[in-house]
C-alpha cells in the first residue's frame, strides 16, 4: 500500500482512514491529549501522532498501540478548537492497522473488538453470555476458567438480579431476517473493500 | 397531555434477561404514567456500539444503523425515532449525519440494504428519550405526576460520555450539562453537585483493559460519595453496568468499601409516580436501592 503513496503517509491516511482528511488541521495544542481518560497509557497522544503521519512514520504510527487506549469518550472532539473528529480518526487508523495486519499483537481491546463484531455479525444482535466467555477464554482454556471463577460472583448477582440469561448459550436473542442482515453485511463490507482497494 | 408515539429502539443490552433489562422494564412503566406508546421497530439490529469500529470498519457500521432507521421509516412512518441506549443513540445519531452529508455512502449504504429489500430515506430524527422528557414534556410538566417525591435522598447525577458527547442535549453545555439534576430535583430528589459528573467509566475498555478503566469507575464513586450522595443516577446502561457491578472489582483493587446503587433516571421516576418496586425493576440492582424500595413500597 505504501508503494501507491510513494511514501506520502499522508496522503494514505487520507485517502484509506476513515475521517483522516482532518489529519492535516490539527494545530498541536495538546487539549486532546489532555483531555484523554486514559491519557497517561498513550504511548503518543493524538497530537503526537498526527505530527507522525505527517512526517510519514507509518510504521511508528500503525503498529503503535495508542490508538487502542480511546474509550469512545468523545471528550477530545467537543474540546478540540479545530472541531477534528479525533475519536473517528482515532478508531479509523485502529480499524486501517488491523486490517493491514500491523496493530500490536494480542492487544486486548483489538481483540474484544472483533469478538464484538463477530458476535453481533452472527445472529443480527449482541449475545452478552457468549461475549464475555469470549473474552474470558480468549488466552485459551485454563486461563478462561480462572478469569471466569473471578468474575463469579458478579456473573451470578447478574443472574439473580435476571440481567444475565445461562441458557444465552445456547441461542438467544437475534434478528429475524437473518438472511437479509447477512446479505446486507456482505455487500457493505465488499464496497467498502473495493472503495479502499482491499479487494 | 395527548398521547405521545414514538418509534423505539430499545438495543441489545436492553432484551429480555440482558444487562440492562431493568432500564426496559422501567421505561415501560415510566412511559404508561406518561402516556407515551413505544412502537418497537420490527427485526431491529445491533448498532455496533463504539467498539465495532475495529473490526467492523465504516459502510458496515453506518448500515447496519441505515437498516434499522430503514425500518423504522417504513413500519412507524411519521414518528421520530427515540433510543434509550447511549451507544444506540449515538450510533444512529452520527450514522444519519454521514449519510446526509456524503451522497456517496449514501448510495453505498443503500446498495448493501437493498440485499435485505430495504431502502433508507432519512426522514425520521434520531433522538435520546431523555430528549423527548426534556423537550416534548419539560420539568414542569414531568413534576406534575410526581405522587411519592423523593425527599431525603441525594443522587449523584451521572451523565457519562455518550449522551453527552459529542451530540448531547440541545443547549446543554458538554462539561456540566444540568438536565439530570433537574430532572432528579423534579421528582423531589436533591441531586449533589460534584466533579465526575461527565467522567468515561471506561466504556468497553472495562472488558478489555480492566485495570485503566476501574481507575476510571473509582474516581467517579470517589468523588459521588465525597459530595454526600446516596445514589448514583444515569441515562447510560453501560455507564450502569460498568459503575454498579465493577465495585467489588474496584474494592479489591485500591481498597475501598463502595456499595452505592446505580440508577437509571427511568426508575426514578417510576417510583416517584407512584410505581411499584416491580414497575421500576429495582429487584434489578446488584446493590440494592433500600430507599427508593421503601417508597416504592410505602401504600
Amino acid at each position: 500500500m505504501s508503494e501507491k503513496y510513494h511514501n506520502n503517509f499522508l496522503k494514505e491516511v487520507e485517502e484509506m482512514v476513515e475521517e483522516g482528511e482532518w489529519v492535516k488541521m490539527c494545530m498541536q495544542c495538546g487539549v486532546c491529549a489532555g483531555s484523554c481518560p486514559l491519557g497517561p497509557h498513550w504511548a503518543h497522544p493524538p497530537q503526537e501522532i498526527f505530527m507522525m503521519i505527517r512526517a510519514g512514520k507509518r510504521e511508528e504510527v500503525l503498529r503503535s498501540d495508542s490508538m487502542w487506549m480511546c474509550t469512545s469518550c468523545y471528550n477530545c472532539v467537543v474540546r478540540c478548537p479545530r472541531k477534528l473528529p479525533i475519536t473517528h480518526i482515532m478508531h479509523g487508523l485502529a480499524n486501517y492497522a488491523h486490517r493491514l495486519g500491523l496493530s500490536p499483537k494480542n492487544q486486548p481491546t483489538q481483540q474484544f473488538a472483533t469478538l464484538f463484531w463477530n458476535n453481533l455479525a452472527q445472529t443480527g444482535r449482541v449475545n452478552e453470555l457468549k461475549l464475555s466467555l469470549g473474552i474470558y477464554f480468549k488466552d485459551g482454556f485454563a486461563q478462561g476458567v480462572k478469569n471466569a471463577m473471578a468474575m463469579q460472583s458478579v456473573g451470578l448477582g447478574m443472574v439473580k438480579a435476571k440481567r444475565l440469561n445461562p441458557m444465552e448459550l445456547f441461542g438467544g436473542h437475534g434478528v429475524k431476517d437473518k438472511t437479509g442482515f447477512h446479505a446486507m453485511l456482505k455487500k457493505a463490507k465488499e464496497i467498502e473493500d473495493r472503495r479502499k482497494n482491499f479487494a | 397531555m395527548a398521547k405521545k408515539t414514538y418509534s423505539f429502539y430499545p438495543g441489545c443490552s436492553s432484551q429480555t434477561k440482558a444487562s440492562s433489562d431493568n432500564y426496559l422494564k422501567s421505561t415501560n412503566s415510566m412511559c404508561k404514567y406518561l402516556d407515551i406508546e413505544l412502537k418497537e421497530i420490527p427485526d431491529w439490529n445491533c448498532c455496533g456500539a463504539s467498539i465495532g469500529y475495529a473490526e467492523g470498519g465504516e459502510l458496515p457500521r453506518i448500515t447496519l444503523s441505515a437498516r434499522n432507521m430503514a425500518l423504522s421509516e417504513q413500519h412507524n412512518p411519521g414518528m421520530d425515532l427515540v433510543a434509550t441506549c447511549a451507544a444506540c443513540w449515538l450510533s444512529t445519531r452520527e450514522s444519519k449525519e454521514r449519510l446526509a452529508h456524503s451522497s456517496q455512502t449514501l448510495a453505498d449504504a443503500n446498495t448493501a440494504l437493498n440485499e435485505a429489500g430495504l431502502t433508507y430515506k432519512g426522514n425520521q430524527a434520531a433522538r435520546h428519550m431523555a430528549e423527548v422528557l426534556v423537550e416534548d414534556f419539560g420539568f414542569d410538566e414531568l413534576k406534575k405526576g410526581v405522587k411519592n417525591p423523593l425527599q431525603g435522598i441525594k443522587f449523584a447525577g451521572y451523565v457519562g460520555c455518550q449522551t453527552n458527547r459529542p451530540f448531547g442535549l440541545a443547549g446543554e453545555s458538554f462539561e456540566n450539562p444540568v438536565y439530570l439534576d433537574n430532572l432528579i430535583e423534579a421528582m423531589g430528589g436533591e441531586a449533589v453537585s460534584y466533579d465526575q459528573k461527565v467522567t468515561c467509566c471506561g466504556g468497553a475498555l472495562a472488558f478489555s483493559e480492566p485495570e485503566k478503566s476501574q481507575k476510571q469507575i473509582k474516581d467517579i464513586i470517589e468523588s459521588a460519595y465525597d459530595h454526600g450522595a446516596e445514589m448514583i443516577v444515569t441515562p447510560c446502561p453501560l455507564c450502569q453496568a460498568n459503575v454498579e457491578i465493577y465495585q467489588g472489582e474496584v474494592n479489591k483493587r485500591f481498597g475501598t468499601k463502595f456499595n452505592i446503587p446505580v440508577m437509571y433516571y427511568s426508575q426514578l421516576i417510576t417510583v416517584a409516580y407512584g410505581g411499584t418496586a416491580q414497575e421500576a425493576a429495582l429487584d434489578g440492582q446488584l446493590v440494592r436501592a433500600t430507599k427508593l424500595e421503601e417508597i416504592a413500597n410505602k401504600k
